[in-house]
């Protein structure tokens, strides 16, 4: 934003009218406002949820925004925004508009630091409103870990369907890998088995050896994905598409045949080790690195491959070591959502990593966008709360998820939010200051 | 050696499913180059229409209302589940397909998982997760061809029908003007619009002619293994997309051939193997001819200009 923009957001707002204002208030506050504000709303759903809740006629909170009451009980959606409206857009709101003048001084201060400083504030502020808006209840702490898992899941798909152009359906295969992977260390060493034994480490220091495990398993996919980088050499499109679906069936058919991991009954014991601090460590972790390796001369070298091969080629890009690289990649954070996954619902099966699995992933990539972080992130979250939303339809729920996405490839074929780039400086950066620090910050610059 | 007879029948007639699945895939994709990823619950609807017109057509005759053999009222289901079927067909490429003709292909493979999905779905909500028994149209009864090889006359009519209706395919794409009309589409589907083609009507013609067949294979494969199931499009369905794959995209003659190759392959392996090893040696056979020939058995080889 150039500082004539800066000082023609602040110009425009004075002349507008109340209702137009609200975007343009809303586009000063920087995210650590909002950030505040949710805080404030989870502390104050905290102290008074329960009683508003009761006296609005609920029996419990609202679990994720009422959503899941929509369909089970019709009647108590006014309560449920009046709740929506009194817990968190009022308070998120007004600590927003409030503190926005103040927070843009503070973010403008953190920003001269170096970005990791900054970053490690927001993200400490993000896990806050996170862990105190779920924790109030079991329900919304596994949603949210499920979700942040699906949310790394669908980054790592992103990155070869989306940044390097082919269509895997490899990827419930790789989670599969990661998942088994994982698991079976961690049962190993830490849970007594008739299979395999008493533990082998004491369980103090199982928080330590988990990411180990998650590693192992990452690893173990991407030399499953070796399989299908291999052929991707020789053959695009819709043959990968083929070899990568084969490649699924494989692992799936493969695990079935094991039987001293349980076969097709499935696999568990897993201890509860993917808590809602290391599921969002790791999918931060994820989310940072897969962001910068798109952003990096290798993953602008996807594009180019996707684009047109034979010009990137000519380009001097290695088009073998990008595919290569980008499948192991992929399939390396896949892995380790695959493995996080296991560890969050304690139980595996090889029949959940099908392809009703793959349509689940494939519908998050895709609805959210392709080409783009924030889109896997909208695309994961959106349809997991959609999903949990659509719960008490029970069966029906796979009649209605399915629609609203066909409706949306027909009226949106690349998905809500494709080919943005996600600029970490962009989104930590202060909002319009006042006048006179515009001019300031220009000197500065 | 007579098992060995044995299984080759065997897999003759569940190689006329796949083979039968694959046209449909086939098809489709030389026209529209892209893959109907609900071909396989098409062919779970065709099976299930065919049980339902079959099993009223039985109630009827047993009434007396409708005095006819068993091989006349095969017949009749076969004819009007293949019609019922195609419209089904039909209605998936209107609703899931046409809108997204100028769309990035990707989008278009997430409709068809998505139709499949309410496809499977809408059958589980409305019938229930029961398995439907197929009423017995033809008497099984068995010949002995030579000592210790017996095959059954349903195996017969179900290869032959199946061929039949291959050959008819051919024949059809050969010979007619309509056929003509879909060879010149898949040849390029850019200038024969302009020559006075309708390539929406060809589209539908080739959708529904594909949900036809798998209607056909669904029937067949009702009265050889008489349960149904909601999800028999998953089981069966992708493997028929996986033989089509491997004749070749588009090929007609090749997505015939792979499908058998299919299912002599799950045959013997299922055979001279515990039958849990089936789709992984299955599969892995597939992934390594795939490896070494990317574009199947009669498929054009990647060239840069397919894209995805």
């Amino acid at each position: 934003m150039s500082v004539e923009d800066r000082t023609f957001a602040v110009k425009t707002e004075v002349k507008s009218g109340l209702i137009a204002r609200i975007p343009l208030a809303a586009r000063r506050v920087p995210l650590l406002g909002w950030l505040l504000g949710i805080l404030l709303a989870a502390i104050v759903e905290r102290l008074v949820g329960y009683p508003l809740a009761r006296l609005l006629g609920m029996s419990n909170f609202p679990p994720l925004f009422g959503v899941t009451i929509i369909f089970s009980q019709p009647p108590l959606i006014p309560s449920v925004l009046v709740y929506n409206l009194l817990l968190y857009v009022i308070p998120v709101a007004v600590v927003a508009w409030l503190s926005a003048p103040v927070v843009n001084r503070l973010v403008a201060w953190l920003y001269s630091y170096p970005l990791w400083f900054s970053g490690l504030v927001h993200l400490a502020l993000i896990y806050a409103d996170l862990s105190l808006w779920a924790s109030i209840n079991d329900y919304r702490v596994l949603v949210v870990r499920l979700t942040l898992v699906a949310v790394l899941v669908t980054l790592s798909l992103n990155v070869v369907n989306g940044y390097m152009g082919e269509f895997s359906c490899s990827h419930p295969g790789f989670m599969a890998l990661g998942a088994y992977g994982a698991s079976v260390l961690t049962v190993l060493f830490f849970t007594p088995n008739n299979v395999f034994g008493a533990t082998l480490l004491p369980a103090a220091l199982a928080p330590f050896i988990f990411p180990l495990t998650l590693i192992a398993g990452g690893l173990l996919a991407s030399f499953g994905a070796l399989f299908i980088a291999i052929p991707s050499f020789r053959t695009r499109g819709d043959y990968l598409a083929i070899i990568s679906l084969a490649f699924m069936f494989i692992v799936k058919s493969l695990i079935e045949n094991i039987q001293i991991i349980g076969g097709a009954r499935g696999f568990m014991g897993m201890p509860n080790l993917a808590t809602l601090p290391v599921v969002f460590l790791w999918t931060i972790i994820g989310l940072l690195v897969i962001n910068n390796f798109v952003r990096s001369t290798l993953g602008k070298a996807l594009n180019a491959v996707r684009d047109d091969e034979i010009a990137a080629n000519a380009m001097t890009i290695h088009t073998r070591r990008t595919k290569m690289v980008a499948f192991l990649f992929s399939a390396f954070w896949a892995g380790v959502a695959g493995g996080l996954l296991a560890h969050v619902i304690s139980y595996v099966n090889p029949g959940s990593f099908g392809i009703l699995k793959l349509s689940e992933v494939l519908a998050m990539v895709y609805l959210g966008g392709l080409n783009s972080i924030v889109g896997s992130i909208v695309g994961a979250v959106g349809l997991n709360f959609l999903m949990e939303a659509l719960r008490p339809l029970d069966i029906y729920k796979w009649i209605v998820i399915p629609t609203l996405l066909i409706l949306l490839m027909i009226f949106r074929p690349t998905g809500l939010i494709a080919f943005t780039e996600f600029k970490i400086e962009e989104i930590l950066k202060p909002k319009a200051l006042p006048r006179d620090e515009v001019e300031h910050a220009a000197a500065a610059d | 050696m007579q098992a060995f007879l044995q299984n080759i029948f065997n897999a003759l007639q569940s190689g006329s499913f796949y083979a039968l699945i694959a046209l449909g895939y086939s098809m489709v994709y030389g026209i529209l180059m892209l893959f109907n990823f609900a071909h396989g619950d098409i062919f779970m609807t065709g099976a299930y229409i065919g049980f339902f017109i079959s099993t009223g057509l039985v109630a009827l005759a047993a009434t007396g209302f409708l005095p006819l053999p068993n091989w006349a009222l095969l017949a009749l289901t076969l004819v009007f589940a293949m019609i019922a079927t195609s419209l089904v067909g039909m209605i998936v490429e209107r609703v899931g397909y046409r809108p997204l003709r100028n769309a990035p292909r990707a989008s278009a493979a997430i409709t068809g998982l998505m139709i499949g999905i309410i496809l499977e779905t809408g059958n589980l909500a409305l019938l229930g997760a029961g398995r439907k028994n197929f009423p017995t149209l033809i008497e099984t009864t068995s010949y002995e061809v030579i000592p210790g090889v017996s095959i059954t006359n349903t195996k017969i009519i179900i290869v032959a029908l199946s061929i039949f209706l291959m050959v008819a395919l051919h024949l059809f794409v050969r010979r007619t003007k309509w056929g003509m009309a879909m060879r010149a589409m898949a040849y390029d589907f850019v200038v024969v619009p302009l020559m006075g083609v309708s390539s929406t009507t060809i589209a539908a013609l080739t959708f529904a002619i594909g949900s036809a067949l798998a209607a056909a294979a669904g029937i067949f494969y009702g009265i050889a293994y008489p349960v149904l199931d909601p999800y028999m499009g998953i089981t069966v369905g992708w493997k028929a997309f996986v033989a089509a794959i491997l004749g070749g995209r588009g090929s007609i003659p090749g997505a015939a051939l792979a499908g058998f190759l299919f299912g002599f392959i799950e045959i013997f392996v299922g055979y001279y193997l515990p039958s849990t090893f089936r789709d992984l040696i299955t599969y892995s056979i597939i992934l390594i001819i795939l490896t070494f020939r990317p574009h199947g058995f009669f498929g054009e080889p990647y060239s840069a200009r397919l894209r995805l």
